[in-house]
């Protein structure tokens, strides 16, 4: 038989299946697979909104969406060019992001009558059978079958059996694209190892789904991405909330600061517990608190005994959070408050992405209290984008709120890690004693930067009392006197501003310095933005890119960057919530582009509205 | 700790006190806990700048002011909270925590019992006046039922918590009940409950003379304090009454009121085990309303003490034993991970 072999170079695949089909695992195995290619990728896992929803139901759907390309790739796609549909409620709900003449991958066992009804497709009707995917190229497989068939040597039963499923495909797509399979064999060991009837079954199902590929004739293409040019290096794959717990970790290195999480389980936060909870060796302290309250107040406690106090949250917690952050805020220790957003408001859309909690990390306390404000922009920039958090926290002495969302969370990328060597010192000093003429700690007393000193228990000589009542100039003994309470609020304001001058300054991510539109961002709506604006400046627009990370205070020039550009668009993930901040900060008439659909605006949708702005003219 | 003391002129009540004004009513029962505190702290052989002292909101929670320690003020119901999170990550130090009946049982209740629970070497002073006074005069959480007060014109429909039956219940590894008027035994058992190695809840009747005057006047008074409170002492039989001639005895699990004078033996009363479970759990149910006939008197003294690992030591164990088998932690095969390629 002659096989083809095709050059790809940019696929977007979509495996989707029941959340008990494990399309999490078949597709963070084929990310791991293709990244060591040094091929470019990016991820998206779209997980069911219920962790229990019935099988075979189409809010049970689970999958995971990876673009992988021999070009830079700075968005999972917009649309698929192959769907592995598992099942019918798989189909029935990623149809929709399937090209037209897109490939499907369907596993028959996962269309019977059983299954379709669940799926709500009309009695007597299967897409697989009648003419409905005429326009996309449909391989059926049964993948149920087929697995059992290749493992029945095992005494494993029949429920375990079909376990494997996910391996006879990730088999089968590995067979498809060229690939080894060394990393998922290896995987399986380092999972199951000693149990060796599981761990075999799971080789043989992988196995199975290769040679199926291989002997079967109807597969008559295989197909193969190149490498990417990406800056020499060597890489790793990370996750999101991967690289904010590295990044704390790595903090907590450089400062010299233990590391203590004060957290409670919140979805899409906790993997950062657990990630941090594993790395023990770092001497990191993980505190699984009563509620999101008693997470932060013991943050604040261990803070205020010197340690890098984190918490991490998302919305909801965070409204749970806020009269606490207000007295880190009074009592002007460093403080990490890391929000991973999500859909609100209130309880909303757990497991959807969305960019609406900047209003509340900008204004949700009681009283005037400003806190500084830092967003990631992709899953690697959480490594940075954290270090930097703390940096300003324990060098300005104030909580600081970080903000990430469940998009690039639990979005995975290539990242060319640093040595620990290269990252920046974070110098931090405790006050040691009582200095040349003083006869009591004075911890109110600033320096240039409006900062107090961090005396922490247990030194001799510098025993005072602070608290969230307002407090006196200098002293910090309360004071209920007007004029202090004014001049503290404006101080407390100023000392957070002030932080613009250790902050570098914005720069563009593309584009011209002047020009027709600004695209200014922040978070994780970067690849959206940065694939289009690329887009257009290819064909000659004037069109640029700013992205923020330190979102409150403002990079000092960013008003300039601005006023560079005859107009400003701003794409949120939100009703439009930095839009409001920057007209007010800089008085400057920004549009807004806004979706508030639980998941990324995509490049299409951008461009678009970009072509719209521009009118067409050049 | 010890060597540090030995090389230092001895404290005394006065270093322990600030230059900052006390601003509680005259005549309120926090002064005499102020007062009874600062004596007792320069016994106990702890270094002033280990000493840190954590309160929430009330009355009550301005005390760390009036401290000469590290103190701090924080916010309505989580001092637990944050000393919880001081003491995991500085173990070393002396914590306190200095709480009311609203600020601990009501907005602060969580905390308070998981703090119990996973004891954490922290003192518990809990300063109960059964009313709220900061925000002037509603009912708190250990208000009694039908109380008129601000919020409750018709009187109060809340059923009151037992302090020391929740503390019990959460696990707490030392409970104890002592008062403002009685200097000597509140000196005792502040003591006492630093010396316990886990954490310790010790809650003090506390007159609040100006919104919920002589709620305890009948254990406190003279008049009728020996008939209407009993004093623990382990090992020893529970007797009261101005003669010691009333004792307690338990009838089955069911304890009873005997008369000494009247053919009842020493030998049959109830002998005071603060290490007895199951009788603690019956002496924080002495907590009848001292207006119903019949009514036994309220207990005073440590109800309980056991020892229980506490959390800031498994947590400081379980890192050391992590290091131990593995090594410490190296940042850069942490970011490198297990899987990594080359781009040429
Ligand atoms: S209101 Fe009551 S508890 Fe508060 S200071 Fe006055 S007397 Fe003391």
């Amino acid at each position: 038989m002659v096989r083809k072999e095709e050059i790809l170079q940019d696929v977007v695949i979509k495996f989707a299946g029941d959340s008990g089909d494990g399309m999490q695992l078949t597709g963070s195995q084929f990310t791991n697979n293709t990244a060591m290619l040094g091929i470019d990728l990016a991820t998206f896992p779209d997980f069911p909104a219920e962790i229990r929803a019935p099988q075979g139901t189409l809010p049970g759907v689970s999958g995971f969406q990876l673009r992988f390309s021999s070009d830079r790739v700075f968005t999972p796609g917009d649309a698929c060019d192959i769907l592995v549909a598992m099942n019918a409620a798989a189909l029935k709900t990623n149809l929709i992001s399937l090209k037209k003449g897109g490939k499907i991958i369907a596993n028959t066992d996962g269309f019977d009558g059983k299954n379709l009804r669940l799926a709500n497709y009309p009695e007597g009707e299967n897409p697989l059978e009648n003419n409905s995917l005429d326009n996309y190229e449909v391989t059926k497989i049964d993948v149920t079958k087929l697995t059992r068939e290749a493992l029945k040597e095992f005494t494993l039963g029949t429920k375990e059996k079909d376990r494997a499923k996910n391996m006879f495909v990730l088999g089968f797509l590995y067979w498809m694209y060229n690939r080894g399979m060394e990393n998922t064999i290896q995987f399986l060991r380092d999972k199951f190892g000693k149990k060796d009837e599981i761990l075999n079954s799971n080789i043989k199902a992988l196995q199975a789904g290769y040679n199926y590929g291989d002997t079967t004739e109807t597969f008559t293409t295989r197909y193969t991405v190149e490498k990417a040019k990406m800056q020499p290096g060597v890489y790793r794959s990370i996750m999101g909330n991967q690289a904010v717990a590295y990044g704390l970790i790595a903090a907590s290195q450089k400062s010299g600061l233990p590391l203590f999480l004060g957290t409670y389980p919140i979805t899409p936060a906790s993997d950062i517990l657990h990630e941090l909870s594993r790395h023990k060796s770092f001497g990191v302290k993980t505190f699984q608190a009563e509620d999101e309250i008693a997470a932060i107040t013991s943050a604040i406690g261990a803070a205020y005994g010197g340690n890098l106090g984190v918490t991490t949250t998302s919305g909801p917690g965070m409204a749970l959070k806020a009269e606490a952050m207000g007295l880190a805020m009074m009592l002007e220790i460093p403080l990490l408050i890391c929000n991973i957003q999500r859909g609100g408001p209130s309880t909303g859309l757990p497991t959807k992405t969305e960019q609406s909690d900047l209003l509340q990390a900008y204004y949700g306390r009681n009283g005037e209290c400003p806190m500084p404000v830092v967003s990631a922009s992709t899953p690697s920039d959480c490594f940075e984008a954290v270090y930097e958090a703390v940096r300003i926290a324990v060098q300005h002495m104030t909580p600081v709120i970080f903000l990430s969302d469940g998009y690039i969370a639990n979005g995975a990328e290539p990242w060319k890690f640093p040595a620990a060597a290269d990252l920046a010192p974070i110098s931090v000093s405790f006050k040691k004693g009582l200095d040349e003429g003083e006869t009591v700690l004075k911890p109110y007393q600033r320096d240039e930067k409006l900062v107090r000193p961090w005396a922490i228990p247990g030194t001799p000589g510098l025993e005072h009392r602070i608290g969230g009542l307002e407090k006196q100039d200098i002293t910090g003994n309360v004071s209920y006197d007007p004029a202090n309470h004014e001049h503290m609020v404006k101080t407390r304001q100023a000392k957070v501003d002030k932080i613009a001058d250790y902050i570098p300054e914005q720069k563009l991510d593309s584009g011209p310095a002047k020009g027709k539109i600004l695209v200014l961002g922040w978070g994780s709506t970067y690849g959206a933005i940065k694939s289009a604006t690329a887009a257009l400046q290819a064909e000659g627009y004037a069109v640029s890119h700013a992205h923020l990370r330190y979102v409150r205070p403002f990079p000092k020039n960013l008003g300039t960057i601005l006023k560079s550009f005859d107009h400003v668009l701003i794409p949120e993930i939100n009703n439009g919530q930095l839009i409001k901040i920057i007209r007010d900060v800089y008085l400057v008439d920004a549009k807004g582009y806004n979706k508030i659909m639980g998941v990324p605006i995509t490049k299409t949708e951008l461009v678009l509205k970009l072509r719209e702005m521009l009118g067409g003219a050049n | 700790m010890a060597n540090d003391t030995l090389t230092q002129p001895a404290l005394t009540a006065k270093d322990f006190a600030t230059d900052q004004e006390v601003r509680w009513c005259p005549g309120c029962g926090d002064y005499s806990i102020l007062a009874q505190t600062q004596k007792v702290m320069p016994s106990l052989g702890i270094p002033k700048e280990n000493i840190v002292i954590i309160s929430g909101i009330g009355c009550s929670s301005r005390f760390p002011y009036y401290m000469n320690t590290y103190g701090m003020h924080s916010i309505h119901g989580r001092a637990t909270a944050v000393a919880s999170g001081l003491k995991a990550a500085r173990p070393e130090l002396s914590v306190w925590v200095v709480t009311g009946d609203g600020d601990s049982l009501s907005i602060g209740g969580n905390h308070t019992i998981h703090l119990l629970r996973r004891n954490f070497d922290i003192n518990i002073m809990l300063f109960n006046n059964q009313i709220y006074g900061l925000t002037k005069g509603q009912y708190s959480p250990t208000s009694e039922e039908q109380k008129v007060t601000k919020s409750t014109p018709f009187g109060s429909i809340d059923h009151p918590f037992n302090p020391l039956a929740l503390a019990l219940g959460a696990d707490a590894s030392f409970i104890a009940r002592t008062m403002d008027r009685d200097p000597k035994h509140l000196q005792e058992m502040l003591i006492r409950s630093n010396k316990h190695k886990g954490a310790s809840f010790t809650e003090i009747y506390q007159n609040c003379n100006i919104f919920n005057d002589g709620a305890f006047e009948i254990f406190t008074e003279k008049s009728s304090k020996p008939l209407e409170t009993i004093f623990l002492e382990q090992g020893k039989p529970l007797v009261f009454g101005a003669q010691q001639n009333k004792g307690i005895k338990l009838d089955g699990f069911k304890p009873v009121v005997v008369d000494l004078d009247n053919g009842s033996s020493k030998d049959d009363l109830w002998i005071h085990d603060e290490r007895d479970f199951y009788k603690a759990q019956i002496l924080t149910r002495l907590f009848d309303n001292p207006a119903n006939e019949g009514h036994m008197p309220r207990p005073f003294g440590v109800f309980y003490e056991t020892e229980r690992a506490c959390y800031e030591d498994v947590m400081r164990l379980q890192i050391e034993d992590v290091i131990a088998t593995k090594g410490n932690g190296n940042l850069d095969k942490l970011l490198r991970g297990n899987e990594t390629w080359t781009i040429q």
